[in-house]
């Protein structure tokens, strides 16, 4: 177990995305606006209150230093006031040992270019007193300004407790809340008001063993001077660090004195358990003070088993559970699959059509150009991606909103385990057969930046949708449609083989990339499973809404810039006038007639795929042929490689211009005719299915999207992961590629 | 005998909390500490994790570090009666303190034995 070095080294990338939202915060201070934190352990309903009291001017940033995501909105108080409201993740203690864990301590105690909180609001499962109040104490004992919204009071029922006596043992005002329905709001806003301006000592004590109280204060010695106050803070403070500190944690910014001063008293203390020491004082303490705040039961029932556990005895179940699990993900990727697909085929179509218009309104020449196979086309290549990040970012709000996610992990996580990935990975990978970037979106339900990571550097080598038009390109053009064994279909099988294949691949690159470059402590085990409540849909869709606005403002503009690289890599430099016909073309034209199905469109083709010969993308293309040449590729197949690198697709429509056949819309017979009846110089067929296999192989495992890499950008907020990805990607493709082409030419194919 | 071992739908109370020190931290500090009643609810489809029932909170952890958990039996429940004798043998019921043989769901009245709190002052 070592701390990754490459996670710490992630940091300076990060930066500027912390400062913008620092600079929000500061801009939002000079308005004189008090900044409230909301935290909380997972599963509270943080996120719903959080919804019901932003009121405007939300904005979606990070953490500083870390990419997790910061909501931040202003939210209004009684008599006209306003505040700041910041979005905490989800914690059920402050003691951390990866850096996304320090980010709870770091919020509240105002570190590490985090903006000292005016108020920490922590929401309180009513239903979980005790677990939730580990963290309301940790927060007293650090003497940070206070209130608690006790939340879910309706669904505690009986166990309920009472706000009133709460606040009198804690010393800290409570409010009932229900963010579902909104009760208890105005409530809480009042008490913000009255908290904001009148501060109120806590209460509860803990009583811990005198010697963790000298072991406390011998680290307290060792803090930082710009890190004391109090002396029950700066005591709190050396319970943090005794708990937390490691010699191998991921914790950032932690002065080495008290990493030492932590390490000898833990020596000294070697005899003893302080850990347990500390967390069991502390429950004792919350144990305590129980009966005074809910009504003990009047009869000591046999507690009936809860709702959640009637659900879950089938949907945990190892056959049917089984059924059911497979049943609920069949949905959401058919969904992906099929259902986006008429919804993407209309804003293909509208943007089409806003091309063909523009086209006709503006004279010809650079601009019109610009405008329509540049912005226009890049922003339907953007917009394209929305009716799949909503789908499935609408399935996933419902599942982590249900409690079924957490679930899914716990079913997936033996098998995805053993490739070091995490069971939450199974529904970002099974989305990426659909697409990659809604599923490399979708890993944020991960909380570990590693496991993130790793699922990020594996979901494009799913087989997504848009490698299916060139298998069936090729699967058509050079396999016959004859039967193996007499029975199976050769092409079905061969479609088959390429799911299975990638699905093999993307397993094997996980377990290694896993063990090497996103390296890391995996780390054990430890699953909440929250009850089952009804989803909010409120509170999905603005989710959903979040992460599609997102998509459009961050990987969007990388995305629309790629879109007028691309063209201008496939149109510039334009042939000079008039037009010569390039050496090259000529015998592959002379050789084959053209098969395009327009009379009158041959001469018009063979102009475009001599200007697609001579722009940097064609010439591109011949560079690279002495690097494909071992594939079995010649360089008009590296031009289509070239162009899908817009989106895989694109191969079909780029290798047709290249042939000089005219638009061919959605039926690709003329270009199978074509590529079967290509020859190379020397006489051979230029397609052999063993070429077509090979080019498949390349297909499959080369990152030809700048989707895909416009989007892990956005996500890691670095250039480097995506050109990792890139790199290690079409290294991949080029040695399996490799080993598939000149492996069968040794066998004789 | 380890949380591992125990038949689901059998409760347990903990006796120590072993592994690796961060996640032993995290476990204790969800509330799963000695004296408490722990409910093996099930185990997974492929053997592993498991889901235990800790403070009226359901918790999953794996098979490996459910091995570092030990408990002891607090209750017989019918289940184990169609158990072979020598596994029903080698689990003990719990020792003769008839206090914690019926351990309330409420944490609060969590009967842990007093022996084991030898730290706790806290509590009045």
């Amino acid at each position: 177990m070592t701390a990754d070095p490459d996670l710490r080294e992630d940091l300076p990338h990060n930066e500027a995305a912390g400062a913008s939202a620092a600079a929000a915060d500061a801009l939002a201070r000079t308005a004189g606006l008090p900044l409230l934190l909301l935290v909380g352990n997972p599963n509270v309903g943080k996120t719903s209150l959080f919804n019901r009291m932003a009121r405007r001017n939300e904005r979606v940033g990070n953490y500083p230093g870390v990419t997790v995501e910061r909501r931040t909105a202003e939210m209004a108080l009684p008599g006209g006031r306003r505040a700041l409201l910041a979005d905490v993740p989800g914690a059920y203690s402050l003691s951390a040992r990866s850096s996304e864990e320090q980010i709870a301590v770091q919020a509240v105690l105002g570190w590490a270019d985090n903006p000292r909180p005016d108020l920490v609001i922590v929401v309180v499962d009513a239903g979980q007193l005790v677990r939730n109040l580990y963290l309301v104490l940790q927060l007293i004992e650090l003497r940070v300004p206070l209130l608690v919204a006790l939340n879910m009071v309706d669904e505690a029922g009986e166990r309920a407790p009472d706000p009133r006596a709460l606040s009198d043992a804690l010393g800290v005002t409570c409010v009932a809340t229900n963010a579902r329905s909104g009760a208890g709001l105005d409530e809480l806003s009042r008490a913000i008001l009255e908290r904001l301006e009148r501060a109120r000592p806590p209460r509860l004590h803990v009583r811990y063993p005198q010697e963790l109280l000298r072991d406390a204060d011998a680290i307290a010695d060792a803090l930082p001077e710009e890190w004391r106050g109090s002396v029950e803070r700066d005591r709190a403070l050396a319970l943090w660090a005794l708990t937390s500190l490691e010699p191998d944690d991921e914790l950032v910014g932690i002065p080495e004195a008290l990493r030492q001063r932590c390490a000898q008293v833990l020596e000294r203390a070697a005899a003893r358990d302080v850990d347990r020491e500390i967390i069991e004082s502390r429950y004792h303490a919350l144990e305590a003070l129980l009966p005074g705040v809910v009504k003990p039961p009047d009869r000591p029932q046999k507690a009936a088993p809860s709702r959640t556990e009637r659900i879950d005895r089938v949907l945990l179940h190892p056959a049917y559970g089984f059924l059911v699990f497979l049943a609920i993900m069949l949905v959401v990727f058919q969904s992906l699959f099929a259902w986006a697909d008429p919804v993407m085929g209309g804003i293909e179509s509208l943007f089409g059509a806003v091309h063909e218009l523009c086209s006709s309104l503006l004279p010809a020449g650079f601009f019109q150009d610009l405008l329509t196979k540049g912005v226009i086309d890049g922003v339907g290549n953007v917009v394209v991606f929305l009716p799949q990040i909503c789908l499935l970012f609408l399935f996933i709000g419902l599942l982590e909103d249900s409690g079924y996610m957490a679930r899914v992990a716990y079913l997936m996580d033996r098998a995805l385990r053993s490739v070091g990935l995490h069971g939450r990975a199974f529904v970002p990978m099974m989305s990426g057969f659909a697409c990659a970037v809604p599923a490399i979106m979708a890993t944020r339900t991960m909380e570990r930046r590693r496991d993130r990571l790793l699922t990020m550097l594996v979901v494009p080598l799913m087989s997504c949708s848009a490698r299916l038009p060139v298998y069936t390109l090729i699967i058509g053009a050079l396999f016959p449609p004859s039967r193996f064994l007499g029975v199976l279909p050769v092409q079905g099988l061969l479609m088959v083989a390429m799911y299975l294949f990638s699905t093999c691949i993307a397993l094997i690159a996980a377990a290694v990339l896993g063990r090497t470059v996103v390296r890391g402590s995996s780390v054990p085990l430890i699953l909440e499973l929250p009850p089952y409540r009804w989803p909010g849909l409120p509170n999905v869709l603005h989710l959903m809404w979040l992460r599609a606005r997102a998509f459009l403002s961050e990987a969007g503009t990388v995305i629309l810039g790629f879109t007028i690289v691309m063209w201008v890599l496939l149109s510039y430099p334009k042939l000079p006038e008039p037009v010569a016909p390039p050496p090259a073309a000529v015998p592959a034209a002379a050789a084959v007639p053209s098969t395009a199905s327009d009379p009158s469109e041959p001469q018009q083709s063979g102009a475009r795929a001599a200007a697609l010969e001579y722009s940097f993308g064609g010439r591109l293309g011949k560079t690279l042929e002495p690097a494909l040449a071992p594939l079995g590729f010649d360089w008009k197949i590296g031009v289509g490689i070239v162009g899908a690198f817009a989106a895989r697709e694109v191969f079909v429509s780029t290798i047709g211009m290249v042939y000089g056949l005219g638009d061919m819309g959605d039926d690709d017979a003329p270009l199978r005719e074509r590529m079967r009846a290509e020859m190379r110089r020397d006489g051979r067929p230029a397609y052999t299915p063993l070429v077509g296999l090979s080019l498949m192989v390349f297909f499959a495992l080369a990152c030809q999207c700048m989707s895909t890499l416009a989007v892990v950008r956005r996500e890691t907020r670095s250039w480097r992961w995506p050109a990792f990805l890139f790199a290690y990607m079409t290294a991949l493709a080029w040695g399996t590629s490799f080993l598939v082409y000149q492996g069968g030419r040794l066998l004789g194919f | 005998m380890t949380l591992d071992q125990v038949v689901p739908g059998s409760a347990v109370i903990i006796e120590q909390v072993g592994g690796a020190r961060s996640f032993r931290r995290r476990l204790m500090e969800l509330g799963l500490i000695p004296g408490i009643k722990v409910e093996v609810l099930r185990i997974a489809p492929f053997g592993d994790p498991l889901e235990l029932s800790v403070r009226g909170c359901n918790l999953s952890i794996r098979a490996a570090e459910a091995k570092q958990v030990v408990a002891k039996r607090v209750e017989v429940e019918p289940l184990e009666a169609a158990l072979p004798a020598s596994v029903a043998a080698s689990n003990p019921p719990a020792s003769a303190s008839a206090g914690s043989a019926r351990v309330p769901s409420r944490a609060w009245e969590s009967a842990r034995p007093r022996a084991v709190s030898g730290l706790a002052k806290s509590a009045p």
